[in-house]
């Protein structure tokens, strides 16, 4: 079981003597295999949440728990996608996504059959010598997603993943994604602030509102994308042309909107 | 029309062949001027010798001995002086920088010495150099290593402090632990600042040889140069002047080789 449980999560920071609250009381499950996104205006604290599934940031009052167990440092057992990619420039493709293979001890020839799997699934056939820097910003994705999933993680945490990419790339690698998640199916908690792509990949779309950081609304996608049948549509643009995909995406930018008239009224006073 | 081309020339930079003609042209002028100015009798010979007179000398002091050795002889001695003062500067720095970059107690006790310590010039240690490790192979040795220490420390240092924390993050969730988070990641991010400061560090004490050869007695180009200068035999001092200068030139293009290597490797602009 790959599940994760933010329970009464708070942070606060210090900062020149004053601390601030970036997360207030913030609970939500994301159930075995069910694809979560977190979206929220910067500043939100999502990226904070994400990190404490991670094991790279800590509450400071309240519990994280995956797999049952509290979350007390990162592990292989939960793969992270960075926006930045992070891939290691003096490794090769090849290199990069078998590097945790290696970490686990796993024997050569195993660790190629299984990079030469996800060098064709990600279609990166023909790179496997390239440095990083050789790569576009798309095909490096794919090579950090495929380091994620060469792991076989039972929770794959994706911070902002296409954000630093361009609007044609990234709509490709939201197409791929899905195929990817339907293929194996994982835990998934994602981080956006595009409610697009939130709505098109999650099952759940939970809302955010910032400073302090708090859940405004958690949104089920995941039976209306059932009922609608938008898995039979190939193409992202079908699916945004539903009525009910349209549907709900409005109410999240409505829920988003309504925060930002409060506060843009409260400044007003 | 002619301010674009200058402009143009300005962003760019000359060509390769531009550079090769401009590169000779240069040079040539300048041996002219020296040939002229040493012909033509303003300065006595003595005073400045001219190029001629000291690529002789180059020829003669490569079979004839000179103080000793031929000129090659001594340059090897040299050169075997200063690798071995190099190297174990690069043995000692390299490692202290990184582990000092690593951790922050080690920083703290290493660096109020070193801070102090880097900014007494290499020749300054001739004399205790002499004093502690003698004459012989110590010494020199010392005084090169003091000129070639600094950087390389420095260097290491901060490459293993400036690490991109998302690269170590990565790491981690991919499940590298101790060994395998240094050999796969801390070294590797550290690398191309390790090397330019063994670039810098070789620099600096290629140039403390002159000075570490004052204190040696029987070899070395620094030595043949101190002993000509004693028999005011200008044309090899400036012989040996301009072989230390090539040698330099040398190991400076090797060492540059590296790094563009790696840099290029690790998808940065040199």
């Amino acid at each position: 079981m790959s599940r994760i449980v933010y329970d009464r999560v708070n942070r606060t920071f210090q900062r020149g003597g004053e601390s601030f609250e970036a997360l207030n009381d913030v609970s939500f499950e994301v159930a075995e295999k069910e694809f979560v996104a977190i979206v929220g205006p910067s500043g939100c604290g999502k990226t904070t949440l994400l990190r404490m599934a991670a094991g790279l940031e800590f509450p400071t009052s309240g519990s994280v728990r995956v797999a049952n167990r509290d979350v007390t440092e990162p592990g292989p057992d939960r793969a992270v996608v960075f926006q930045q990619f992070a891939l290691f420039p003096w490794k090769s493709v090849d290199e990069n996504i078998g590097f945790g293979l290696k970490c686990r001890g796993v024997k050569e020839s195993e660790r190629a059959r299984i990079v030469a799997r996800f060098v064709q699934l990600m279609g990166l056939t023909g790179y496997e010598k390239a440095y990083p820097h050789q790569l576009s910003g798309g095909m490096q994705q794919r090579v950090a997603i495929a380091r994620s999933y060469a792991l076989d993680p039972g929770v794959l945490l994706m911070d902002e993943p296409f954000g630093a990419l361009d609007a044609q790339t990234r709509v490709v690698m939201q197409e791929e994604l899905i195929r990817l998640s339907r293929l194996n199916p994982r835990t998934v908690l994602f981080i956006t602030h595009s409610v697009e792509e939130a709505v098109y990949l999650a099952d759940r779309v939970v809302v955010m509102t910032p400073r302090p950081g708090r859940i405004e609304e958690i949104i089920d996608v995941g039976s209306i994308r059932r009922a609608e049948g938008w898995e039979k549509l190939e193409r992202i643009e079908e699916v945004m042309d539903q009525e009910s995909f349209v549907h709900l995406r409005t109410k999240i930018w409505k829920l988003l909107r309504a925060y930002q008239e409060g506060v843009k009224e409260a400044m007003a006073h | 029309m002619a301010a674009v081309i200058a402009s143009r020339r300005a962003r760019h930079g000359p060509s390769r062949r531009e550079f090769v003609v401009l590169f000779v042209t240069g040079l040539l002028a300048f041996f002219a001027a020296w040939q002229a100015l040493s012909m033509i009798g303003i300065v006595p010979r003595s005073f400045l010798p001219g190029p001629i007179d000291v690529l002789q000398t180059i020829v003669r002091l490569s079979y004839e001995k000179y103080s000793g050795d031929t000129l090659w002889r001594h340059l090897l001695a040299s050169i075997g002086r200063f690798g071995m003062g190099f190297l174990l500067a690069a043995a000692v720095g390299i490692p202290l920088g990184l582990l000092m970059g690593w951790y922050r107690w080690l920083d703290d006790v290493v660096s109020p010495f070193f801070e102090s310590l880097r900014f007494v010039a290499p020749i300054a240690w001739v004399p205790f150099a002499g004093l502690w490790f003698g004459t012989g192979i110590g010494g020199p040795i010392l005084v090169i290593f003091s000129g070639a220490f600094p950087p390389c420390l420095i260097n290491a240092y901060r490459g293993a402090k400036y690490v991109d924390r998302r690269l170590v993050e990565a790491a981690q969730t991919l499940g590298a632990s101790g060994p395998r988070m240094v050999t796969d990641v801390l070294l590797p991010a550290s690398l191309p600042s390790i090397v330019a400061g063994l670039r810098v560090g070789a620099g600096l004490g290629w140039q403390s040889l002159v000075g570490a050869e004052l204190i040696v007695v029987a070899s070395g180009v620094g030595y043949l140069m101190v002993q000509a200068q004693l028999n005011l035999n200008t044309p090899t001092v400036m012989a040996g002047m301009i072989a230390i200068g090539l040698v330099g030139v040398a190991i400076d293009l090797a060492l540059r080789a590296l790094e563009n290597r790696i840099n290029q490797n690790w998808g940065r602009e040199s």
